[in-house]
């Protein structure tokens, strides 16, 4: 019998979802036995036509990884859709924007303006912008349009699965891949990692007291966290209580506070608000300026929230976009 | 002008115990106040999760009104404390999102305040009607279109 076979897919991304099946070094064969790995433009010189020569069905999995903004990128996602029976969003930014998702705080206008003027180490005297069309020497040349705002891969596509993660560990892709080639897949929509919240797998849960009492935030960059400590009983915002397990707690264990890349357990609708909710009523103020005092003492809340879900929260993205375009 | 047409929507969650009743009074004292709040009663202002303020911003409220019982007076102790403390963190948050600190309210308001609840609603409505329709889902969905 043929082997199945799998294509890897990269969109708005950083390329770290691609660093998880490299660091799998030898035993990156195992899977090749098990699967023939039919796209992967990180590794394999693939065309656009030679994907569209596929039959639908042809292959089985699709793993997608990154946010949508380019339309380039949404021809391809669609494509795959098309010619795969199963659909993965991979990582972080496919399943829910991501880090790039976080340009949903700002606006097109301001990215180009930052990006091609702006930043001090570009020389641009002739303030050129890229077009999507243009013509050289008699060529008509095209680019992808970039899209007003970031999207989570399923507002592009139907997606099947989510793997989450940045990037996801790869002991959660080893038992995706196991349920395909068992047959044994959750039901659709599922996302493929346990239901709990981090807090509940966390070592540091023990010294998490009963009644928590946040003065002030404190921030990472200026203060170092007790190695032991509950973060949030130290006062520096995690996202654990938010956040789903089966990270392998890779953040805590560098003595960083969870940031959420595993997104809201099934039951939060917005992690960031549900966080919101649960932090600033353990906050210790008794009046309305210590109220004030202890939320201005977190800076960048939006960035905090809803850094690997701001495409995909219940506000989606920041209104400044639509001012700046009226 | 368009702007005095302009009748916010306003959402009020009221606790069951204080400002409810208040607004209650305000109804059967026939105080004069605008038409603009829904109101909704909810067991505690401690029980307004941030996750219904947005809901209820995205769906079409102009602004929301969170009323409860005075710091001291809460019927669980320190419900109200809860709202208090999670005011100035929401309001923070979406004034990044880019939604007007003046569109979500925090007020104490007691049972036997009617007065005080006819003259907020009459106060958020003009600071809304200055503020304009907020009109968030319309307003994203529609500047969200793609190629």
């Amino acid at each position: 019998m043929a082997k199945p076979k799998v294509a890897f897919y990269w969109c708005a991304s950083c390329g770290g979802c691609e660093e998880t099946i490299v660091d799998l070094a030898e035993d990156i064969l195992g899977v090749v036995e098990a699967v023939d790995i039919a796209l992967w433009p990180v590794a394999i010189d693939m065309k656009r036509k030679d994907v569209e020569a596929w039959e639908p069905g042809d292959v089985a999995v699709a793993f997608i990884n990154g946010a949508v903004r380019l339309s380039e990128q949404k021809e391809w996602v669609e494509l795959l859709r098309e010619k795969c029976s199963l659909v993965i969003a991979f990582g972080s930014c496919a399943h829910m924007g991501g880090i790039p998702g976080l340009a949903n705080a700002t606006n097109r206008e301001e990215i180009f303006a930052n990006k091609y003027h702006r930043s001090p180490t570009v020389a641009n005297p002739d303030g050129i912008v890229p077009q999507e069309q243009t013509n050289v020497d008699g060529y008509d040349l095209e680019l992808p349009t970039f899209w007003k705002d970031v999207k989570p891969l399923n507002e592009v596509i139907d997606v099947d699965y989510y793997l989450p993660g940045c990037p996801p560990p790869f002991d959660l892709v080893a038992t995706a891949v196991g349920a395909i080639l068992e047959g044994k897949l959750p039901p659709k929509g599922s996302v493929i990692a346990p239901e709990k919240a981090l807090c509940d797998t966390c070592e540091r849960n023990d010294t998490k007291p009963d009644e928590m009492t946040i003065t002030e935030f404190k921030r990472t960059a200026t203060s170092t966290p007790d190695p032991e400590k509950c973060f949030l009983a130290d006062g520096f915002l995690c996202m654990g209580p938010a956040t789903r397990s089966g990270c392998g707690e890779r953040c805590i264990n560098g003595n960083m506070p969870c940031r959420g890349c595993f997104g809201p357990t099934p039951d939060a609708i917005d992690p960031g608000l549900k966080l919101l909710a649960a932090i600033a009523s353990r906050g210790e103020a008794d009046s309305e300026e210590d109220a004030k005092a202890l939320a201005d003492s977190l800076v960048d809340p939006l960035g905090t929230y809803y850094r690997f879900g701001l495409p995909a929260s219940m506000l989606k993205r920041s209104a400044d976009t639509e001012r700046a375009q009226t | 002008m368009a702007d005095q047409q302009f009748e916010p929507k306003i959402v009020g969650f009221l606790c069951r115990w204080c400002s409810y009743t208040g607004a209650d009074l305000a109804g059967t004292s026939r105080m004069q106040y605008p038409p603009t709040l829904t109101g909704i009663r909810v067991m505690c202002s401690g029980r307004v999760d941030p996750t219904f303020v947005v809901k209820a911003l995205k769906e079409g409220a102009d602004g929301v009104l969170i009323a409860g019982c005075h710091p001291g007076d809460c019927h669980y102790s320190e419900g109200n404390y809860k709202a208090m403390r999670r005011h100035p963190m929401l309001a923070n948050l979406l004034e990044q999102f880019g939604i007007e600190r003046g569109r979500v309210r925090l007020e104490w308001i007691s049972a036997s305040e009617g007065e005080l609840f006819a003259e907020v609603v009459t106060d958020f409505t003009e600071q809304l009607q200055e503020l304009g329709p907020l009109n968030w889902n319309q307003r994203i969905e529609a500047d969200c279109e793609t190629v």
